[in-house]
C-alpha cells in the first residue's frame, strides 16, 4: 500500500465516519431518551435517499404514500386510545398532530415533484418528507410498550425494521438509485492529492451538525428536558416533563438526522430499499464504543469504524462488513473488563 | 389431580406426534419436520431468554455453524453423517463458548446488540469462504443412514427429528428442576444473589449460553441432512429473528412454548405464502410486512405468548402438589463449627469510598465463634456497606478482613460464601416466581456438586433428594413448610426476610450475616425470630446482625458495635453501649 492509496482510503474513511457519526448521534439520542435501540433508523436513511432520487428522476416520490399510510395508522392508534378513555375533546388536537402535521410535507413534496426547481428545494422536500416516519412508527409500535424492558423494546425495534424494509420494497421496488453529487469538483491538497468536494461536504456537515447538536443539548430547554428524561424518567415526569412528548421529539430529531444522512450518502453509494440497515448497524458499532450514552466517544468510535471499513474494503471487499462487526469483539472485551466489578442492582427483567 | 391431568395431556401429545405421519401427506410431514427443527432452536431460546434473561439475535448463526460443519465433513471428506453430529456440536459449542466468554459479562442491552453483530457476520462469512461453496452453498449432502434404512425422505427422518425434540425437552425439563437449573432460574435476580449462595453468575450464564447454542447445533445438523443442501440465507439475521418470534409467540415462560411457537410460526408462514399471492400481485413481498406486524401485535397484547396465556387460565384451577418432606435420605454432610470463643472474623481498618463520600472509615472489630454481634447506628452510618465489604459484595479500598484464619479482603463473593459465610439482604433478593422450597434449595448450592449434564439426564436424583430434605428442614424451622410450593413472591415482605434466613441456613454456614431481618415482622413473628436466632447460637452458630429495632437487638446480642458517619463509635455489651453518652448523642443529637 502506497502513501497515496492510504491517503485516498483515509479520506474515504473520514467521509464514512462522518455518516456513522451523524447516525450514531441519532441512535444515542433515541436510546438515551426512550431506551429503544432504534434499528429502523437505517431504513429512514434509505427512504430519504430514494426520495431524493425520485425527485431527480422527475417522479412523485412513493414516500408520500408510505408516510400517509403510517400517519393513518398512528392516527387510528391515537383516536382509539382517546376513545377508550372517553377523552373526545382531545380528538381534534390528535387529528391535527397525527393526521395533518405529517400530511404537510407530503403536500409540499407533491407540489415539488415533477418540476424543475433548484436542488436545494428537492433536498429540503426529501428531508422534510422522511421526518415524520420515525415519530409515526414509534407512536404505533413503541409507545404502547414504552415501559417494557430494554430487551422487549429491542425485539420490537428489530421487528419494526423488518416491517419498514418490507414496506420499502413495496413502495420503492427492488431497484437501486444514485443521485447527482450535491457539489461538484475536487480540492487539491498540497502534494497533488485530490479530495472530492462531496467528501469534504460530508465531513463538514458532520462537524457542523454535531456542533449544533451539542448546543441544542447543552443550551436549550428542550435539550435539557431530553437529557433529564434520559437520566431519570420518573424524575423527569415529576418535574412536568412528559416522556411521550420528549420521546416524539427525540424520534423527530433522529428522523431529521437520518434524512440528512440519506441526502449526503445518496450521491456516493447506490441506495436500495434495504441499504440503510447496514449503515445503521455500523453506526451501532460506533454507539456501542460510546457505551450508548457518551456523544464524544460515539464520535471517536464513528471515525474508527469509518477508517477500519475503508481500509478493510481495500484488503477484502467482500469481508469488510465482517471486519467492521468483528471490531465489536475487542471493544466489548475492553468494556467487559472495565465494567467487570460494577454491581447491577436492578437486573430484574420482565418477561 | 393436576399432575395426572398434565400427565394425560403429555401422553396425548406424544401419541399424536408419533401417529401423525400415518395420517398426513408428505407435505404436512415435511412441515412437521421443519417445526421440529425450529422447536429445537426455540427451546434453546426459551432457556436462554425466557429463563436466563439473556436475548440472542444470533441463534440462527449457531444452526448455520453446525449445518455447515456437518455438510463440509460429509461432502469434502466423505465422513458418515453420524460422525458429523459430534463434529458439528463441537464446533458450535466452541464458537458459543468463545462468543459467550467475550460478551456475557456485558450488562443489559450490550449482549443482544453484540449478538446482532455476529448473527450478521457469521452468515456473511459462510458466503465468502470457498471451501463452503460461497453463496451457492453446499449441495448433495448425504442423508442419514440407519442400518439398512436411509432417512432420505421427510417421512423417514420424521421419527429421528421428533425423537431428538422429545429428548431435548426431557433434558431441559430435568435441567430446570435441578441444582444447575435453580442457578439458571436465579440469573435474573442478579450476580449478587448468585454470588451469595456461592455460584458464579458469569459461569452459569456461559453454560446456559453454550447449552442453548448446542440445541441450535442439533437443529443445524438435522437441517443439513434433512434438506441435503445448505446456503447462507437460512442462517441470517432474519432467520434468527424468526426463531425468537417462535419462542415469544409460544411463550418464553415455559418449555412447551418452544413447540407451540414453532408450530404457530411455521403454520402462519405457510398460510401466508399460500394466501398473500391471492390478495396482491406483490404478495410475496408482503409476507415480511405481515410477519413483522403480527410480531409487533404479539409484543403489545400477548407478551407471555400462547402458552403463557393458557397457563394463567389453567393455573387458577390446578391443585397444588402434595406437601411432604420427601423420603428419608442421608442428610448432606455438615461443616464442623469452630469451638465457641475461637476468633472467627477480624476486620482491621476497613475503608470504602464512593467518590468523595467515605462510607466506611477505618472500621475494626472482631467476632468470635458462637456469639451474636449486633452492628447498629443511625441511618446512613455505613452498616450495610460494611456488610457488603465483609461478604465481598463490594471491593474494599483499604483494610483487611480475615475469616476462619484466611485473608478474604480481596476474595470474590462466592468464595467467601463457600468458606461458610451466608447472608441475607436489606433489599430482599428472592426469586418471586420460584417456590419457597426452590428458593431455599438454592441456598444449598455451594454444598453440592451436581452439574448440568447429570441434571439433564436425571443422574442427580439422590443429591436432589438430599438438597430438598435440607431445604425442607430449614423451611420447617422458620415455620413456612406448609407453604413450601407457593411462589416466594406471594409472601409479605417481612416473611420474605425469614425465607432469606432459611436460604442462608441451607448453606450450612459458620457465620450468618443478617441485614435487618426483623424489619416488617409483626410482634409474634419477631418473637419467633428471636427464639430461632437464640437456638442457632445454642447450636454453635455465629451471627452478625444489622437491626434498627433496639428492643430486638438489646435482648438478643452478646456484643454491639456502634457506627456513626462511617466510623466505629463504641463497642461493648448492650448495657454499656446503652449508657454511653456518645451513642445517645449520635442517636438523639447533642445534649440529649
Amino acid at each position: 500500500m502506497t502513501w497515496e492509496v492510504a491517503l485516498i482510503l483515509s479520506a474515504d474513511g473520514l467521509a464514512n465516519g462522518a455518516v456513522y457519526l451523524l447516525a450514531g448521534l441519532g441512535l444515542v439520542l433515541v436510546f438515551s431518551v426512550t431506551r429503544v435501540v432504534f434499528v429502523p433508523f437505517g431504513d429512514v436513511i434509505a427512504f430519504s435517499a430514494l426520495t431524493l432520487a425520485a425527485f431527480e428522476a422527475g417522479r412523485t416520490p412513493p414516500t408520500i404514500g408510505l408516510v400517509l399510510t403510517l400517519a393513518l395508522l398512528a392516527l387510528a392508534a391515537e383516536l382509539w386510545r382517546l376513545a377508550r378513555r372517553r377523552e373526545f375533546a382531545r380528538m381534534p388536537r390528535a387529528l391535527l398532530l397525527w393526521g395533518l402535521l405529517p400530511a404537510l410535507p407530503c403536500v409540499f413534496a407533491w407540489a415539488v415533484a415533477g418540476r424543475t426547481l433548484p436542488a436545494v428545494v428537492t433536498i429540503v422536500a426529501s428531508i422534510a418528507l422522511v421526518v415524520p416516519i420515525a415519530p409515526l412508527i414509534a407512536r404505533v409500535a413503541l409507545q404502547p410498550i414504552a415501559d417494557a424492558s430494554v430487551l422487549v423494546l429491542l425485539i420490537a425495534s428489530l421487528a419494526l425494521h423488518f416491517l419498514l424494509s418490507g414496506l420499502g420494497l413495496l413502495f420503492f421496488g427492488p431497484e437501486g438509485f444514485r443521485t447527482e453529487p450535491l457539489v461538484g469538483g475536487a480540492l487539491t491538497l498540497p502534494g497533488g492529492f485530490p479530495v472530492s468536494a462531496q467528501t469534504l461536504l460530508m465531513i463538514a456537515a458532520a462537524i457542523v451538525l454535531s456542533g449544533l447538536f451539542y448546543l441544542l443539548f447543552e443550551r436549550t430547554l428542550h435539550g435539557k428536558a431530553l437529557r433529564a428524561t434520559a437520566i431519570n424518567r420518573v424524575g423527569a415526569r415529576l418535574v412536568g416533563i412528559r416522556p411521550a412528548r420528549t420521546a416524539a421529539l427525540a424520534y423527530g430529531g433522529a428522523s431529521l438526522l437520518a434524512g440528512l444522512i440519506g441526502v449526503l450518502v445518496a450521491p456516493v453509494t447506490t441506495m436500495y430499499y434495504d441499504s440503510g440497515f447496514i449503515i445503521g448497524l455500523k453506526a451501532f458499532v460506533a454507539a456501542i464504543i460510546g457505551g450508548l450514552s457518551s456523544y464524544p466517544l460515539t464520535a471517536a468510535g464513528a471515525l474508527a469504524v469509518g477508517l477500519v471499513e475503508s481500509f478493510a474494503s481495500f484488503w477484502s471487499g467482500a469481508l469488510k462488513d465482517v471486519i467492521v462487526f468483528g471490531m465489536l469483539i475487542p471493544v466489548l472485551l475492553l468494556r467487559s473488563l472495565l465494567v467487570a466489578r460494577v454491581e447491577d442492582e436492578e437486573e430484574e427483567i420482565d418477561g | 389431580m393436576a399432575e395426572r391431568g398434565a400427565g394425560r395431556l403429555l401422553i396425548a401429545v406424544v401419541a399424536a406426534i408419533a401417529l401423525a405421519p400415518l395420517a398426513l401427506g408428505s407435505f404436512a410431514v415435511g412441515l412437521l419436520d421443519d417445526i421440529g427443527i425450529g422447536a429445537l432452536v426455540a427451546l434453546g431460546l426459551v432457556l436462554l431468554t425466557g429463563v436466563g434473561g439473556a436475548t440472542s439475535f444470533g441463534q440462527a448463526a449457531f444452526v448455520g455453524i453446525a449445518a455447515y460443519a456437518s455438510a463440509w465433513l460429509t461432502t469434502a471428506h466423505g465422513a458418515s453423517p453420524w460422525l458429523g453430529l459430534p463434529f458439528a456440536l463441537l464446533l458450535t459449542g466452541l464458537a458459543a463458548w468463545l462468543i459467550g466468554a467475550l460478551t456475557l459479562r456485558l450488562g443489559g442491552h450490550f449482549l443482544p446488540l453484540s449478538t446482532i453483530a455476529w448473527g450478521l457476520s457469521i452468515p456473511l462469512l459462510f458466503g465468502n469462504i470457498d471451501a463452503l461453496g460461497r453463496h451457492t452453498g453446499i449441495s448433495n449432502i448425504p442423508p442419514l443412514q440407519f442400518g439398512p434404512w436411509s432417512l432420505i425422505t421427510p417421512r423417514a427422518i420424521y421419527t429421528l427429528i421428533w425423537l431428538v425434540v422429545g429428548l431435548s425437552c426431557w433434558f431441559s425439563h430435568n435441567l430446570l428442576h435441578s441444582r444447575a437449573g435453580r442457578a439458571i432460574r436465579a440469573l435474573r435476580g442478579g450476580a449478587t444473589l448468585l454470588g451469595s449462595v456461592g455460584a458464579d453468575a458469569y459461569r452459569v450464564r456461559l453454560t446456559l449460553f453454550v447449552t442453548a447454542a448446542l440445541f441450535a447445533g442439533l437443529a443445524g445438523w438435522l437441517y443439513a441432512h434433512a434438506n441435503r443442501f445448505v446456503s447462507p440465507s437460512p442462517f441470517d439475521l432474519r432467520a434468527s429473528i424468526e426463531y425468537l418470534l417462535m419462542a415469544v409467540a409460544g411463550g418464553l415462560g415455559q418449555l412447551s412454548g418452544a413447540l407451540v411457537g414453532a408450530a404457530l410460526v411455521m403454520a402462519v408462514k405457510n398460510a401466508l405464502q399460500d394466501l398473500l399471492p391471492l390478495l396482491s400481485s406483490r404478495g410475496s413481498q408482503l409476507d415480511s410486512v405481515v410477519f413483522a406486524a403480527l410480531f409487533l401485535l404479539l409484543l403489545q397484547y400477548a407478551r407471555g405468548g400462547l402458552m403463557g396465556f393458557l397457563r394463567r387460565k389453567i393455573r387458577s384451577r390446578a391443585g397444588r402438589p402434595a406437601l411432604t418432606a420427601g423420603p428419608a435420605v442421608a442428610p448432606l454432610p455438615r461443616r464442623s463449627l469452630p469451638p465457641p470463643g475461637t476468633p472467627l472474623l477480624q476486620v482491621a481498618g476497613a475503608v470504602k469510598r464512593f467518590g468523595g463520600l467515605v462510607a466506611v472509615a477505618e472500621v475494626s472489630f472482631a467476632v468470635s465463634a458462637g456469639e451474636i454481634v449486633g452492628l447498629i447506628g443511625p441511618n446512613g452510618a455505613g452498616k450495610s456497606t460494611m456488610f457488603n465489604l465483609l461478604t465481598g459484595t463490594l471491593p474494599m479500598d483499604a483494610g483487611s478482613v480475615r475469616f476462619l484464619g484466611q485473608d478474604i479482603s480481596a476474595a470474590a463473593q462466592r468464595k467467601i460464601a463457600r468458606l461458610g459465610m451466608a447472608r441475607t439482604f436489606q433489599h430482599v433478593k428472592l426469586r418471586p416466581d420460584m417456590s419457597l422450597l426452590d428458593n431455599v434449595a438454592l441456598g444449598a448450592h455451594s454444598r453440592t456438586r451436581g452439574g448440568l449434564l447429570a441434571a439433564g439426564l436425571r443422574l442427580d436424583r439422590a443429591e436432589e433428594a438430599q438438597i430438598f430434605a435440607a431445604a425442607w428442614a430449614q423451611l420447617e424451622r422458620i415455620g413456612l413448610a406448609e407453604r413450601a410450593h407457593e411462589p416466594a413472591g406471594s409472601l409479605p415482605l417481612g416473611t420474605q426476610r425469614l425465607l432469606e434466613i432459611a436460604r442462608a441456613l441451607a448453606a450450612d454456614p459458620v457465620l450468618l450475616v443478617l441485614d435487618e431481618p426483623a424489619a416488617g415482622l409483626r410482634r409474634r413473628e419477631k418473637q419467633a425470630l428471636l427464639e430461632l436466632l437464640r437456638r442457632l447460637r445454642a447450636e454453635g452458630m455465629t451471627i452478625l446482625i444489622v437491626e434498627h429495632d433496639m428492643a430486638f437487638v438489646m435482648g438478643l446480642v452478646d456484643r454491639l458495635v456502634v457506627m456513626n458517619f462511617g466510623a466505629k463509635l463504641v463497642e461493648g455489651r448492650p448495657a454499656e453501649v446503652r449508657a454511653d453518652p456518645r451513642v445517645q448523642s449520635a442517636y438523639l443529637g447533642v445534649g440529649a
